[in-house]
């Protein structure tokens, strides 16, 4: 085995090349899934047999809150590569993984209050589960707000890569929360190590949900990793080359 | 299809919930698209004040 495919990882005019091709392949597919997702939530799925139609909310809610914790984990998974390695590659991936996870952290929350204030009678609680996953909008807040404060894209990539690492402690935090401490929120009923406990006429749409995000956030950070590539690259040649002039 | 818009009585949860999550999907698409526009302009802008200054 070789490690070249590694180094290639670190070549910004590759990884730019690379990004432009994958991200049809990531985001066409993000789209059907989701297009397929939406329609067999909506329709599809039957109505639950406590909640009513209520429990709808899952589809929206559940890929929203799995997309706040992936994209952190690799948002602090690519800061530690580019803290320890140096690589620029790397922290041009945490850096373009922000803005996706704040915003999809605040439909978690805004769809979560959704539907607490139907099934448990308030919007909000200072429940465990609740105010971890508020702790993460604002870890994600501050990881921009640090790198908006320095002007010096080296020195914002260390500091904000340190803040996403020690950052990362919430994720654990936030996934077992409804297991450690008595929570309003319910436990999980998908992603978890047993079989899951939904028919599957419930159960395929919001996989399908599930998948489709994980790839719509692929593709959207692909477009943002070019975006943060050019920023960064002073080597005229190549950009020459990546712009097509 | 009255009753589909009713959502069993919980549409006025269900339809924000879904506005709110599809809103902050089209915007982050429209977020990454400006944002490579904009890197592409100012790449362009930087080529273009190197090959004035060679």
């Amino acid at each position: 085995m070789t490690w070249t495919w590694f180094h290639r990882l670190g070549s910004p005019p590759y990884v730019y090349g690379l990004a432009q091709r994958l991200t049809p392949w990531l985001g066409w597919p993000a789209a059907l899934l989701i297009a397929g997702g939406l329609w067999g939530g909506l329709l599809l799925a039957p109505p639950d047999y406590q909640q009513g139609d209520g429990y709808r909310i899952i589809y929206v809610h559940a890929p929203s809150a799995w997309m706040s914790l992936m994209v952190y984990t690799t948002m602090a998974a690519a800061a530690a590569v580019g803290l320890i390695w140096r690589i620029k590659v790397a922290h041009a991936v945490a850096a373009s993984c922000a803005a996706i996870g704040a915003s999809f952290t605040f439909a978690a929350l805004v769809t979560g209050a959704l539907w607490g204030q139907p099934m448990w009678g308030t919007y909000w609680q200072w429940d465990p589960r609740l105010t971890s996953e508020l702790i993460l909008l604002f870890l994600y807040l501050g990881y921009i707000g640090l790198r908006a404060g320095l002007e010096d894209t080296q020195r914002a990539d260390r500091a904000s890569a340190v803040l996403a690492v020690v950052g990362v402690i919430n994720v654990p935090i936030i996934h077992y929360s409804v297991t450690w401490w008595n929570s309003l929120h319910q436990a999980p009923s998908v992603m978890r190590l047993a079989k899951p406990t939904l028919p599957p006429s419930m159960l395929v749409p919001l996989m399908m949900m599930l998948l489709g995000f994980t790839l719509l956030f692929g593709a959207l950070l692909l477009v943002r990793l070019r975006a943060q590539i050019l920023a960064r690259e002073r080597s005229s040649a190549w950009i020459r080359e990546a712009l097509g002039t | 299809m009255k009753e589909f818009l009713d959502m069993g009585g919980y549409a006025a949860f269900v339809w924000p919930a879904y506005a709110v999550t599809l809103a902050v999907i089209a915007l982050n698409i429209y977020w990454a698209r400006r944002e490579l526009e904009q890197a592409r302009a100012a790449a362009r802008r930087r080529l273009a004040t190197q090959e004035r200054g060679s």
